[in-house]
């Protein structure tokens, strides 16, 4: 397989030979079975039989019915080449007779069991190889084979059936195949037919059937048919997009599993496995197993966890921690269970010694993987330090308590042990004691738990075994019960402790999970930066309970974006320290290398794509900022935030180069619309004033002609002139609506006389509400924005047609429409009348608009606090304009 | 009425407006006199006295609504025509409000033009005496009489509808301001809006289809203005 990394566009030489090759050899189709009996042969007969009507050449080089009549009628109509006889040994063999169809050259041969083995002395000793010679001489062939012979799967079938089978066919035969058509029955059904008498295996003694076709063995057998054919599909895909040079994704069904520990080589197992996946295409997963060992371990191997854990998610693997106590086991069952392909450990790091007497976790790991491929990664252990299980229990304070209680309960056992003593034997006490062992064992672990059994013997031995008193044992009898007592004493106590250890590792995690789920979840939903970085401080503050500021980059320069609490500001040697942690990609400030003075500590937040921000946090507690494990859950909690801001980044710089772009366009826009529209008027006004001022002989009616012209042109020419400063107001924001209770009907009567000549070719219809109430707005905006809806209308709709005005009340508003008799609008430019510089195509050569003129009323209509939109007219074409604005209550005079 | 004999002094600073203005007044027999520029303006306005100032407010050595104030502080009551731009209003209401007669928006025609003036001209030929009877297409005012008719009818006003009416009649052809009307009618300066409703109640009296009025005119953020003959 080339490597991807390779020139990703050049189709690969070796697929295409592969192509070329497939172009002149025969056309191999495989039925391929899970099991006999399924109907590989009865289904390749009945292809046959479609591609003969349809003309092909077809012949039957080998058949077997076995006797089956439905089988057997398939085959009437078909050309049979003889079979050959073959007598060896004083036996009489049939075989295919290879040479006769050669000669006979057919266009399509039918080959059924294509796994069998030819009679010594035949050409071939297999008979997929009489196949390979059919297609060599470019002879389609049609076979038929069940699961169990393809090689690679062999030893599978056999642990699956317990049935060796000897027949079996390369796994690159079956690759080679041009087609593979799966015969696919049910287990149910194919019962059914075993016990119908339909199925023929031949040489198989009764109760080796009975076991073959048990349903277990049927599902099994049917689903490595069914993922084999599948991974076909999956390498033909490949093969495909290697010789067309199409590039990703590519799935080649592998899967691979890391495991990680605290070793310092844990980062080169996940970069290995990372390389492996790449090289494979394949997914990957970080693995660790925490194990009641995990609680003993040390704060710089849990960081180192941690960062393998953080490294893998970063390097787009997954990462997974799951809990566990034996580790080989564990990691085998989760690999399986999720049909992992290929595991990689490190080497153990036992002792030679230790390796001899428990064994090495490698060697049962590779022992016991069965399917998986293991690697196991070695590495240069002398450069690493060496790293020791650190009790983390010894490095915190020594707390009395447990050990207090503990004695209590003893104390109590005691009590009860003397009260119990009067009516029991004196070994039943014993029980008491134990008791009293078990409940510090889960109340308090190990330590006390071992307490409680040594002061539990000596209570035991001074207060119930003679002489009473003394630690001296008289009769040997109870010094053997002592003893034993101890030893139950201490393997309860360790096996309790350590269950308990294990529950505590769990609900730790749990809690963790449970923390960082919550925070994902908060900042999943998150839109806006400022909300995200106020989500983010908030909660990281809240959880670690810290201060927190977030810096982000900014223009070049690293900027304080958020505060929790809000109030509080960075200081000259912190904005040092969080620069210094941005620029070299490390911690800085208290309690780091660099720069230790400054009040906080700043970690840089990284995805996979480098640092996006740097997140600073400090608190009044005395001592170190944050305990080891709290340190985990920030930066655990900090690589989230990165992504959620590397996210948000990515939208507003899709959202930027969006923006951009209609920028682009719109200047473009303006470019073309003042090119246009100021030129087509100035050249019409240009050339009728030079005609009037060159030619002297020109008609009363031609004089008049140019000069309406040149009326008409500077008009529109003003009114282009007009909207463009409208525009221009609008954009730069200098529009301050003079707002003002006013009367409709008394704008539409002005801008009715305004728009008098513009609208002089159409008819136009006033009907007011009545009950219009005054209306709040700046009339001088409103009145341009009518007139240019009238405007508009009078361009789009024909001359001679209505335009009409509404105006009513609705509720808490007030209406104003506009409806003209043209075309209307195109479904699909309603939403885009109102963008600037965006006009409605029109089929005819009618003069079209500036496209500012509704753009301007969108505007106007929001300055005022209203909305403007558009539709068409139902009762006939026809556009539609409306106009709403909030009514106020009508004032008396 | 021998308007035409009548001198108009242009300020303006734009050399085509210059000409055409020139050209068009003494087509109609008016005497021009031009100035460029604010200090030139009062100048001339002192010189020649003329019968009629056209300003431009935008001037290159002064604002225009100074050369206002300053005719006007000199207790010069000649009438003012004022060019000004389409979104300029409120320049126009102040110009209006300092003591302009009218105001003319550019860019205009020449049609629009003589009428202002005329409009101007006759206001000022008419201040001694008020003209008993005011007519104008199918409206009929006597502010003697305080009679009111439209098509011969007559018709019945508030004592604010008329007051309003008889301002407008008074100074027919030209622009008031709200301002002007409200401070004429009510005494001091009320809400727009009452000003606005009694409009509309009195175009209801007076206009045949009051959305489309015929006499009383809205001049849209500046005022009313009552068509003359």
């Amino acid at each position: 397989m080339p490597d991807q990394n390779g020139e990703p566009k050049r189709p690969d030489p070796e697929a295409l030979l592969r192509e070329a090759a497939t172009e002149t050899r025969g056309h191999l189709k495989v039925f391929l079975g899970a099991a006999p009996g399924v109907g590989k042969t009865y289904e390749m007969l009945l292809s046959a039989a479609a591609q003969r009507r349809a003309g092909v050449d077809v012949v039957i080089g080998l058949i077997e019915t076995h006797g089956r009549v439905e089988t057997e009628a398939l085959v009437h109509g078909f050309e049979i080449v003889p079979l050959k006889h073959v007598d060896y040994n004083g036996r009489h063999l049939q075989e295919m007779d290879l040479d006769a169809i050669l000669a006979r050259r057919p266009a399509l041969v039918l080959v059924d069991e294509l796994a069998h083995t030819n009679a010594p002395e035949s050409r071939h000793p297999k008979r997929y190889q009489d196949v390979e010679d059919l297609l060599a001489a470019g002879i389609d062939v049609y076979t038929a084979v069940n699961i169990q012979h393809l090689e690679s799967l062999n030893d599978v079938v056999q642990q699956i059936t317990r049935i060796q089978v000897r027949e079996t066919v390369p796994d690159a035969f079956l690759d080679r195949a041009d087609e593979i058509e799966v015969i696919d029955l049910t287990p149910a059904d194919l019962i059914q037919r075993l016990k119908e008498g339909k199925v023929y295996v031949p040489g198989t003694a009764e109760r080796a059937l009975a076991h073959y076709f048990s349903a277990g063995n049927l599902t099994a057998l049917r689903e490595l048919a069914l993922r084999r054919t599948a991974q076909r599909v999956d390498q033909q895909l490949l093969s495909h997009m290697q010789a067309h040079a199409i590039s990703g994704p590519w799935s080649a069904g592998d899967r691979i599993l890391v495991v990680v520990n605290e070793h310092p080589k844990a980062a080169a197992l996940v970069r290995y496995a990372r390389r492996m996946a790449e090289r494979l295409g394949a997914p990957w997963t970080a693995l660790y197993v925490e194990t009641p060992r995990s609680l003993r371990l040390g704060e710089a191997a849990r960081d180192r966890i941690a960062e393998a854990l953080r490294m893998a998610e970063r390097l787009g693997g997954e990462a997974v921690t799951i809990p566990g106590r034996e580790l080989a086991g564990e990691i085998l069952d989760y690999a399986a269970k999720n049909n992992f392909s290929h595991l990689v450990i490190g080497r153990s790091r036992r002792s030679r010694l230790r390796e001899m007497l428990f064994g090495s976790i490698t060697s049962e790991i590779v022992r016991r993987a069965g399917n998986v491929a293991v690697h196991v990664v070695t590495g240069d252990d002398k450069a690493a330090p060496a790293l020791k299980t650190v009790d983390t229990r010894a490095a915190a304070p020594f707390d009395v308590r447990p050990y207090l209680v503990t004695a209590a309960v003893v104390a109590v056992a005691l009590g009860g042990g003397e009260v119990l003593a009067r009516f029991l034997n004196v070994q039943n006490v014993a029980l008491v004691f134990l008791t009293a062992v078990l409940i510090s064992a889960v109340a308090f672990g190990l330590g006390p738990a071992l307490f409680a059994s040594l002061l539990s013997v000596l209570a035991f031995n001074l207060f119930f075994l003679p002489p009473y008193f003394s630690i001296t044992i008289s009769d040997p009898e109870n010094v053997v019960a002592l003893f034993f007592f101890l030893v139950v004493a201490l393997v309860a106590s360790n096996l309790t402790a350590s269950v308990r250890a294990q529950a505590l590792v769990a609900r730790q995690r749990a809690r963790t999970t449970e923390d960082l789920y919550l925070f994902s979840r908060k900042l999943a939903g998150i839109a806006s930066m400022d909300d995200l970085l106020w989500a983010i401080s908030s909660q990281v503050a809240s959880m670690l309970k810290v201060r927190v500021v977030l810096f982000l980059p900014e223009n070049g320069s690293l900027e304080l974006k958020t505060a929790w609490p809000p109030e509080d500001v960075a200081e000259e040697a912190d904005l040092a320290a969080a620069k210094w942690s941005w620029e070299s990609n490390k911690p800085a400030g208290r309690g780091a290398d660099t720069l230790p003075g400054a009040r906080r500590l700043f970690l840089p937040m990284r995805t996979g794509r480098g640092p996006v921000a740097v997140i600073g946090i400090d608190s009044d507690k005395q001592g170190p900022l944050l305990r080891p494990d709290e340190r985990r859950l920030l930066d655990a909690l900090s690589d989230q935030a990165a992504l959620a801001i590397e996210r948000i980044n990515l939208s507003d710089d899709f959202d930027r180069a969006q923006r951009a772009a209609e920028r682009d366009r719109l200047q473009a826009a303006l470019l073309t619309s003042i090119s246009h529209d100021l030129r087509t008027p100035l050249a019409s006004i240009l050339g009728a004033a030079d005609g009037l001022a060159a030619l002297p002989d020109l008609t009363a009616d031609d004089r008049k002609a140019l000069l309406a012209t040149i009326q008409e042109e500077a008009e529109r020419l003003n009114r282009f002139i007009a909207n463009l400063l409208d525009m221009t107001k609008l954009e730069s924001g200098a529009i301050a609506p003079t707002m003002g209770l006013v009367d409709i009907g008394e704008i539409v009567g002005s801008t009715l006389r305004r728009a008098e000549r513009i609208l002089a070719g159409h008819r136009v219809e006033t009907a007011l509400a009545a009950d219009l109430p005054m209306v709040k707005l700046d009339p001088v905006l409103f009145e341009q924005v009518l007139f240019n809806l009238l405007d508009n209308a009078a361009k789009y709709a024909p001359a001679g047609t209505t335009i009409r005005i509404e105006g009513r009340r609705e509720d808490e508003a007030v209406s104003l429409r506009v409806t003209d008799e043209g075309l209307g609008i195109p479904p699909a430019d309603l939403e885009r009348v109102f963008d600037k510089f965006y006009r409605v195509r029109k089929s005819d050569s009618q003069r079209a608009g500036t496209g500012l003129g509704l753009a301007i009323c969108r505007g106007f209509v929001e300055a005022m606090g209203g909305t403007i939109e558009t539709g068409n007219r139902a009762d006939r074409p026809g556009a539609v304009f409306t106009v709403t604005l909030p009514a106020q209550p009508e004032a008396t005079p | 009425m021998n308007a035409n004999a009548a001198t108009i002094l242009i300020v303006d600073d734009e050399p085509p407006i210059l000409r055409l203005l020139r050209t068009s007044l003494a087509s109609q027999g008016f005497q021009v006199v031009e100035a460029a520029n604010g200090d030139t303006a009062l100048a001339e306005a002192e010189r020649s006295g003329p019968d009629l100032v056209i300003l431009d407010l935008g001037l290159p050595d002064m604002d225009g609504l100074d050369v206002i104030r300053t005719l006007r502080g000199t207790g010069n009551a000649v009438p003012i025509l004022v060019l000004s731009s389409r979104s300029d209003e409120k320049g126009k209401v102040e110009a209006l409000d300092l003591g302009a007669d009218d105001y003319v928006t550019k860019p205009f025609g020449t049609a629009e033009l003589f009428a202002r003036i005329r409009a101007a001209l006759r206001h000022r030929l008419q201040q001694q005496g008020e003209q008993p009877v005011f007519r104008s297409g199918d409206l009929e005012a006597d502010l003697v009489r305080r009679i009111v008719r439209v098509r011969g009818e007559e018709v019945k006003l508030t004592p604010k509808e008329y007051d309003i009416l008889r301002m407008l009649v008074a100074h027919a052809g030209k622009v008031l301001t709200h301002r002007m009307l409200m401070s004429e009618v009510w005494g001091s300066e009320t809400d727009v809006q009452y000003l606005r409703i009694y409009v509309r109640q009195l175009r209801q009296k007076i206009e045949s289809d009051p959305e489309r009025p015929q006499y009383i005119l809205t001049e849209t953020g500046i005022g009313y203005r009552l068509k003359a003959e």
